[in-house]
This record gives C-alpha cells, sequence and structure tokens, in this order.
C-alpha cells in the first residue's frame, strides 16, 4: 500500500495563485449556492400569498339573535382553500353576536383572542368572555377588564342586517399580541 | 504506511485477516483506540455520565424518529390519520411513539442537569468557552425539535399550542409578521405549517443539531473532561469503566421512559382490568378543529413556565407580552451567553451559578403556579367557601348589593371580597378540568370513530368526527335547543331542578314508551317536563290527558299502554320491544276517531291535519327532522306553534338557522342512533 508523495508544485507566482483562490471560491461557491437558492426561493412563496379582501359572510339571521343584549356564539361558514385542497362551506372559525333590547343593529365580535389566537369563550356564569389560555377578561361588549394579558379587547368585526333579515360579517383577521387593531 | 502486517497474515484466521485488510485501508484501529482510550482524569465516576445520557437520548430520538417517519403523513388530512393508526392500529406502534414522546422530556430534564453541572462545576470558562457557547445553541435547538413535535399529530392541543407559540413569533419587532408567515406556511394554519413544521423537526433541526454535536463532542475531547477537583485516584481509560458507567446510566433513562408507558398497564393488570395498548405511551387528542374552542389548551409541561410567564405581565398590555415572549427570555439567554466571560471577574462565577439556580427556580415556581390554577378545584377547600358561595349566588356577584347584604361593615366585605376571588379561581380551575374532561371524551370517541371498518374517509378525520351525531348533537342542541328544553335523565340525581328551569320539553328519551307514559300520565302532563312551561300548558292535549284519560270506563290501563306501545313503536328506537298483539291495538286506539284520531292524524285515519300533530311515524327520523326544520308546518303545530323556530327554514335569499345537515345530527342524537363499536366477543 505503500504510495510515493510526489512533490507538490508550488506556484512562484503569487498573483497567479490569488487569482486561482478567488476563482475556486467563487465557482464552489456558485455550485453550491444554486440549490439554496432555489430552496430558499420557494420556501419564501408564502409571503408572497397575500389574503383575499375580507368580504361579508352571511352568518345567520336576525331573528336567531334574541335581543336581550347577550352574546351568542355563531359558527363562520365559509370556503377554504388549504394549499391544493379545497373545502366547500367549512366551518372556519366564530363570532359573537348580540343585540340590544328592541334593536335591529347587530354588534360583531370575533371569537378570537387578541392576546395570542385562543378561543375565547363565553364565561360559565354568563357574565363575561374569559380566553382559558391566559385568563383574558372582557366584558359582554368585547372591552377589557384589567389587568389583562390582552394589549387590547377583542375584535369588533363589521356587521350589517340585509334586508331579508340575514345577518352577514365582514370577516377579517387581526395580528395577535400588539395594542392596535392590525389586519393581518 | 509505517508497518503492515503482511508478514503475520499466514498464522491469522479469516476474520483476523479481514480485520487487517480494512486497517489498512482506513486506519480503524487507530480511530477506535482513540475514541475508548481517552484519559478520565481521576478515574471514571458517575458524576461524567450526564453528557453521554443526552447523547443517548439523541440516538434514540433519531432511531425511534426515523422509524415513526416511515409511518407519519404530514398533511392536514392524513397526520393525525396517520398517527392514529400508529397508536392505535400498528403492532408496537404505541411503544414507538411512546419512546419518542417521553423520551423527548427525558432530553429536557437531562439538558438541564446537563446545565446545571456544567455551570456548577465552571466547566464553562476557559478554553472551553466556545463549547459551551456550543451547548447552548444544541439546548435551543433541542427545544426548537420539542416545539415543532408537539404540532405533527395534528391534534387539537398541538394546534391550540401552536397557534399561541406562532403568534408570538410575529410581535418580533419588524420581521416578526413575515417569520410567522413562512413559518405557518401562509396566514392560515394547514397543509404547509405540518410540512414546515415536519420539516423543522426531522430534516433542519436534527440537521443543525447532529452538526453542533459533533463539533461539541470533538472540542470536548480536545480539551479533555472538566475534572472535577480534588482528584483522589489515580487516571483511568474511558474504556471500559466509565463507558460501563454511562452504559448503565442510559439503560436507567431508557427504564424510566418505559416505566413511564408501562405503569398505567401493569395497574390495570394488577387490577385485572384489559389492556388496550393503544392508550399506553403517548397520548392523541381529538382532531385539530379551527372552528371547536379548546379550553384545556397548554403547552407540554417543560414549557409551562414560559406560559405562565405571559400572565406576569397582566395589565401591561403589549408592552407586557412583548417582554414576556422575548426581551425577558431573549436577556436570559443572553446573560448565559455572556457567563464565561462573566465567570473571569472575581465574583463572575458566584454570580453564573446564582443566576442559573434562580432561574432554575423562578421556571420551577412558575410551573407550580400554573398547575395550582389549572387544578386548584381539585383541592381547594370547598365546604369553607359555602357561605360565600351562597352570598354570590344570591347577589349574582354584585359588590353593591354584597355591600348592603353585609349592612357595610368593612371589614366583613373585605373578608368576603377575599372568599369571592377563591371562588373565582375555583371557578376558572374548574372550567379548565371540565374542559380536560371534554377533551378526553372527544379523543376517545375519535379514535372510537377511526376504528370503524369503514376506515377513515378521504376528507379525514375532522369530516368524521363532525358528522358524528354523538360527539355533534349534544354540542348543537346546547347551542340551539337548550334555551327552551331540557335533556336530562329523570332518574338522574339533579333532574328535578334541571327540568323545573326549561321553559319546554325533556327531550331525554323522547320517542320511547317511558316518555310517552309520561306525557299520558295526568300528574305529568302539565308538569315541565312536558307542556308545564310551554303555552300548551293549558291546551288541548294536556286537558285530555287529564279530563278524559282518566276515565276509566272508556280508558282502561291497558288501553293507555297499549297507546304507549304502539307510539314508541312509530319511533322505533332501538332497544324498544313490545309485544304485537298489543301494537296493534294500540295503532286502534291511535287511529279511531273515537280515540286520539278525533284530533290526530294517524296513518290513513282521514283526520285533517292542522288540528294537532301527525302522530304518523311520530318520534322516527323523518318526523323529528320535520318538526326541526319547520315546527309550524300543518303536520305539526300549525298556527299553535309556541316559541319553536323554524331552524331548516330559510327567509327569502338567506341562510336558514340549521342546515338540513345538522338537524338530522340532533335528531340522530335525541334517538340515539350513532356509530357503536361492536363489542369484542368473549
Ligand atoms: S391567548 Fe387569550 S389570553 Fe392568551
Amino acid at each position: 500500500m505503500a504510495e510515493q508523495h510526489r512533490p507538490v508544485a508550488h506556484p512562484v507566482d503569487s498573483r497567479r495563485s490569488f487569482l486561482t483562490e478567488a476563482l475556486a471560491i467563487v465557482t464552489g461557491g456558485l455550485a453550491t449556492l444554486t440549490p439554496v437558492a432555489a430552496g430558499v426561493w420557494a420556501f419564501l412563496d408564502p409571503l408572497r400569498r397575500t389574503k383575499a379582501a375580507a368580504s361579508y359572510l352571511p352568518v345567520t339571521e336576525l331573528a336567531a339573535i334574541p335581543d336581550d343584549g347577550l352574546p351568542r356564539q355563531f359558527p363562520v361558514i365559509a370556503d377554504r382553500v388549504d394549499a391544493w385542497t379545497g373545502f366547500a362551506a367549512e366551518p372556519i372559525g366564530a363570532v359573537y353576536l348580540r343585540r340590544a333590547k328592541g334593536s335591529d343593529t347587530v354588534e360583531a365580535l370575533s371569537a378570537t383572542c387578541p392576546h395570542a389566537g385562543c378561543f375565547v369563550e363565553m364565561e360559565s356564569t354568563g357574565k363575561c368572555f374569559r380566553c382559558p389560555c391566559h385568563n383574558s377578561e372582557f366584558t359582554l361588549d368585547g372591552g377589557i377588564v384589567a389587568p389583562s394579558p390582552s394589549p387590547r379587547p377583542m375584535d369588533a368585526l363589521e356587521c350589517r342586517v340585509a334586508e331579508n333579515g340575514g345577518v352577514e360579517v365582514r370577516w377579517q383577521k387581526f395580528r395577535a399580541g400588539v395594542a392596535d387593531k392590525v389586519e393581518q | 504506511m509505517k508497518h503492515t502486517n503482511h508478514g503475520d497474515a499466514v498464522q491469522k484466521g479469516v476474520f483476523g485477516r479481514l480485520a487487517d485488510f480494512f486497517d489498512d485501508r482506513t486506519g480503524y484501529r487507530a480511530l477506535m483506540h482513540e475514541a475508548l482510550y481517552e484519559r478520565v482524569p481521576g478515574g471514571a465516576r458517575w458524576r461524567y455520565v450526564w453528557g453521554s445520557t443526552l447523547v443517548f437520548a439523541f440516538m434514540t430520538q433519531v432511531i425511534t424518529g426515523l422509524f415513526l417517519w416511515a409511518s407519519y403523513s404530514a398533511s392536514a388530512q392524513t397526520a393525525w390519520e396517520s398517527v392514529y393508526y400508529i397508536q392505535h392500529e400498528m403492532a408496537g406502534g404505541w411503544l414507538l411513539r411512546g419512546i419518542h414522546h417521553f423520551m423527548a422530556q427525558a432530553m429536557v430534564v437531562l439538558l438541564a442537569l446537563h446545565l446545571l453541572q456544567v455551570v456548577i462545576d465552571g466547566a464553562y470558562k476557559a478554553p472551553r468557552e466556545v463549547n459551551f457557547w456550543l451547548g447552548l445553541i444544541l439546548m435551543m435547538l433541542v427545544l426548537g425539535m420539542a416545539l415543532t413535535g408537539y404540532l405533527l399529530p395534528w391534534d387539537q392541543k398541538g394546534y391550540w399550542a401552536t397557534i399561541v407559540a406562532t403568534n408570538l413569533a410575529g410581535i418580533v419587532p419588524g420581521i416578526g409578521p413575515s417569520l410567522q408567515q413562512l413559518v405557518i406556511g401562509g396566514s392560515e394554519y394547514g397543509h404547509h405549517t405540518l410540512t414546515r413544521f415536519f420539516a423543522l423537526h426531522a430534516g433542519f433541526l436534527p440537521g443543525a443539531l447532529i452538526l453542533m454535536l459533533v463539533i461539541h463532542l470533538s472540542l470536548f475531547r480536545k480539551h479533555g473532561l472538566h475534572a472535577k477537583q480534588p482528584i483522589t485516584k489515580p487516571d483511568a481509560m474511558f474504556w471500559p469503566d466509565q463507558v460501563l458507567r454511562d452504559a448503565v446510566a442510559m439503560l436507567a433513562v431508557m427504564a424510566v421512559v418505559l416505566g413511564v408507558i408501562l405503569v398505567p398497564a401493569l395497574r390495570a393488570m394488577l387490577a385485572g382490568e384489559p389492556v388496550d395498548v393503544g392508550h399506553l405511551g403517548a397520548e392523541l387528542g381529538a382532531p385539530a378543529d379551527p372552528s371547536l374552542p379548546y379550553a384545556a389548551a397548554r403547552p407540554e409541561w417543560y414549557f409551562l413556565f414560559l406560559f405562565q410567564f405571559l400572565k406576569v405581565f397582566e395589565g401591561w398590555g403589549a408592552t407586557g407580552e412583548f417582554l414576556g415572549a422575548i426581551v425577558v427570555p431573549g436577556l436570559i439567554m443572553g446573560v448565559m451567553f455572556l457567563m464565561p466571560i462573566i465567570g473571569n471577574w472575581k465574583l463572575g462565577h458566584r454570580f453564573n451559578v446564582a443566576f442559573t439556580l434562580g432561574i432554575v427556580a423562578g421556571a420551577g415556581l412558575l410551573t407550580a403556579m400554573a398547575l395550582n390554577e389549572d387544578y386548584y378545584a381539585l383541592w381547594a377547600d370547598k365546604a369553607a367557601l359555602a357561605d360565600a358561595q351562597k352570598l354570590y349566588d344570591e347577589t349574582g356577584g354584585d359588590e353593591e348589593k354584597l355591600a348592603a347584604a353585609l349592612g357595610g361593615d368593612k371589614a366583613k366585605i373585605t373578608a368576603m371580597e377575599a372568599k369571592w376571588e377563591k371562588l373565582e379561581k375555583i371557578r376558572h380551575s374548574q372550567a379548565f378540568l371540565d374542559a380536560s374532561k371534554q377533551a378526553t371524551l372527544d379523543a376517545a370517541r375519535a379514535i372510537e370513530l377511526a376504528g370503524r371498518p369503514e376506515k377513515i374517509p378521504t376528507a379525514g378525520m375532522l369530516e368524521l368526527v363532525r358528522t358524528d351525531a354523538k360527539s355533534q348533537g349534544p354540542r348543537l342542541f346546547a347551542q340551539h335547543c337548550a334555551s327552551c328544553h331540557a335533556y336530562v335523565d329523570p332518574q338522574a340525581a339533579e333532574a328535578a331542578s334541571v327540568i323545573a328551569k326549561a321553559s319546554a320539553a325533556n327531550l331525554h328519551g323522547f320517542g320511547s314508551a317511558a316518555w310517552m307514559r309520561g306525557l299520558l300520565d295526568p300528574d305529568q302532563v302539565a308538569g315541565p317536563a312536558y307542556f308545564g312551561n310551554t303555552a300548551h300548558k293549558d291546551g288541548d292535549m294536556v286537558n285530555f290527558v287529564q279530563n278524559e284519560l282518566t276515565d276509566t270506563d272508556t280508558w282502561k290501563k291497558d288501553d293507555i299502554e297499549a297507546v304507549v306501545v304502539a307510539m314508541a313503536a312509530e319511533a322505533g328506537l332501538a332497544g324498544e320491544k313490545a309485544a304485537e298483539p298489543l301494537v296493534a291495538k294500540g295503532r286502534e286506539l291511535i287511529a279511531s276517531d273515537e280515540r286520539c284520531g278525533s284530533c290526530h292524524r294517524f296513518r290513513d285515519n282521514g283526520t285533517d291535519l292542522g288540528t294537532a300533530c301527525d302522530l304518523t311515524g311520530w318520534g322516527s327520523r323523518e318526523w323529528l327532522v320535520g318538526i326541526i326544520v319547520d315546527p309550524t308546518h300543518e303536520r305539526f303545530y300549525g298556527d299553535t306553534n309556541d316559541r319553536m323556530p323554524s331552524f331548516g327554514k330559510a327567509p327569502e335569499g338567506g341562510l336558514p338557522r340549521l342546515t338540513r345537515a345538522q338537524i338530522e345530527l340532533i335528531a340522530d342524537w335525541l334517538r340515539g342512533e350513532w356509530y357503536r363499536p361492536a363489542v369484542a366477543a368473549h
């Protein structure tokens, strides 16, 4: 197995040596960076997927919301696309709707906690909302009950009542954990 | 090659010659020698085993992880399904997944121990600074793998915990929202959240970890073991003394992990109960459902302190969340990275030790607080709060009323308010416990459904759960029916009070002979379980039952019973049996225009609709669906309908309150019709 070690040629010309080094680095770098760049390019794809503008979705009818000022939870149903799968009429979230005595206007609150996105629920006493994750408490109109981990009140959603009594909510999502209500 | 063994080869056996062949070409003997004959100053010791157990734990994760990978499928419609299959259908899958799940937890514990030891022993000091930093990076990689792994089964708990974690990533200033979008693979959680988390969990993170680990270990070898002073015994070699100790420690770690997995089985066996291996090891919750609240959302126990930490900044608003989720953890990591430098100062090492112990104690305290909040109701002394509860119920929790009730006595009011606070804690804790219980039930039902002979449909498990009457019925009923109707077994302890509060009939057992017997009972018909709290309280039916059915000349006891069983036969609930002749007699009575038929249509008795309910097929699925769709239809209450909404009728161009499918779910649930697994033959 003994091999003869032959002498290595030492380039005398240091300018040529620098050129070779630089070229080696650039060539090798280009070769390796190509797959990296292709990977990163595809990986960043979600950044260019902006959400379609929020639209009004029919949620229920006016008669289904008793006019007692107490919020009721309703699922929001819509078609949904998840990457390559299309879902027809699926529950995609929930809203709380309420209306005051004798009033025809409906207030809508998103059930998504503005703190970190858990599902806010009505407390069993029916007196307030409470998020089960970090105990943020909200009044029935969505206001913050201090002290609260949540940086802002529950997110109100735009809501309108159509002529046929259908209640429609503009389904939006907002960034969690910030004081301002910024659409996501 | 300075020297070859060719000359001796003649005397060696075939294995010896083979070994020589490879050694000549690879030099593996020297490598092995270097690996095994590391000098251990002061000889082998138990305290040196922690690093090795960590490497072992990681190797276990790689091995079990690869085999899990061989059966896992990362997509929103297959993740839960494939994990279910591993856990409940594949031979040994429960053990594989159990080891992976609990070894991950063991790894976190071992990491903490290793870190503590390194800091306390001062092993981070020169020349080992770089290795200490590598160790910290390794720690973060391990935690990252734990975090990403939690989502992969795509069950409720992983899903909601991930929502919280990724939303927190979103508050990093500047890049937060983009970071969040990249991690979840878009703006909604779904397929790409899973594929990305999986790639991180099984590719990027372990790849980086292995790289770091190789450098960590070679640097460790370069600097040698950081020996604990004073050294009293002579030095020894790594092999075999230290290796034996390491091996014993590894086996012990594995034994603990296996113990955690197998103890429930042992318990069941001792109690003489059958053991379902699918329920051993790691649990699998109900499939992730973004539209279903999950009040039991909690991260894995070793992240509980971070979770609790967010509550510490209550009332700080967005700043608090930023501090709690990003700044403080970042600062802590920063200080840890600076430890080798801090350690150069006179009191630096003491500071480092105190700091680390402080962090561990703080994390322990926060974990205890989190657990106490969640489980408070289990150990709170509720008897001592009975008076407070009473007062709370009376005043409705109103502080002014409380002051009035206590005659304005300041001391008493403060004392009572303190008690109310405890009550509130109990309420919160109870809500968590109830949610956990519900989560367990939901998980069990999902697993039962997945085990149907028809298997899981293409659309995935969520679809199966959403169309399951047993799981959806109670929810739909609670949301749409329970504001008027009760649903409680009349034999249950709390039944009377529940029924009394309801403003419409108790629908438990609707369609059964027992239910009908109650309706035809003069003492019950105007009670709250039937028409008592409705507009029909003084209606024709109540009048008939109370005044005509009591006439024993016309209505013999047998006649009434015949009507009861004939009505139950219309509903045709499973498990209701009656003698055929009696049913036939009952049908005649119902149809007869001298009896029920004078008001009620029954089959072809010719009575006009509109005066009373059509009794044809009463309580059947079709009949129930019909009355829920539209009780004002002439087949049902017509214009005498009390308050019941027409759930299935849509206003012009609008949506009905309930879809046909939802109404069918309620009807099936009321009738007790849902999938039940066949009972295994003994
Ligand atoms: S997510 Fe609601 S309180 Fe934290």
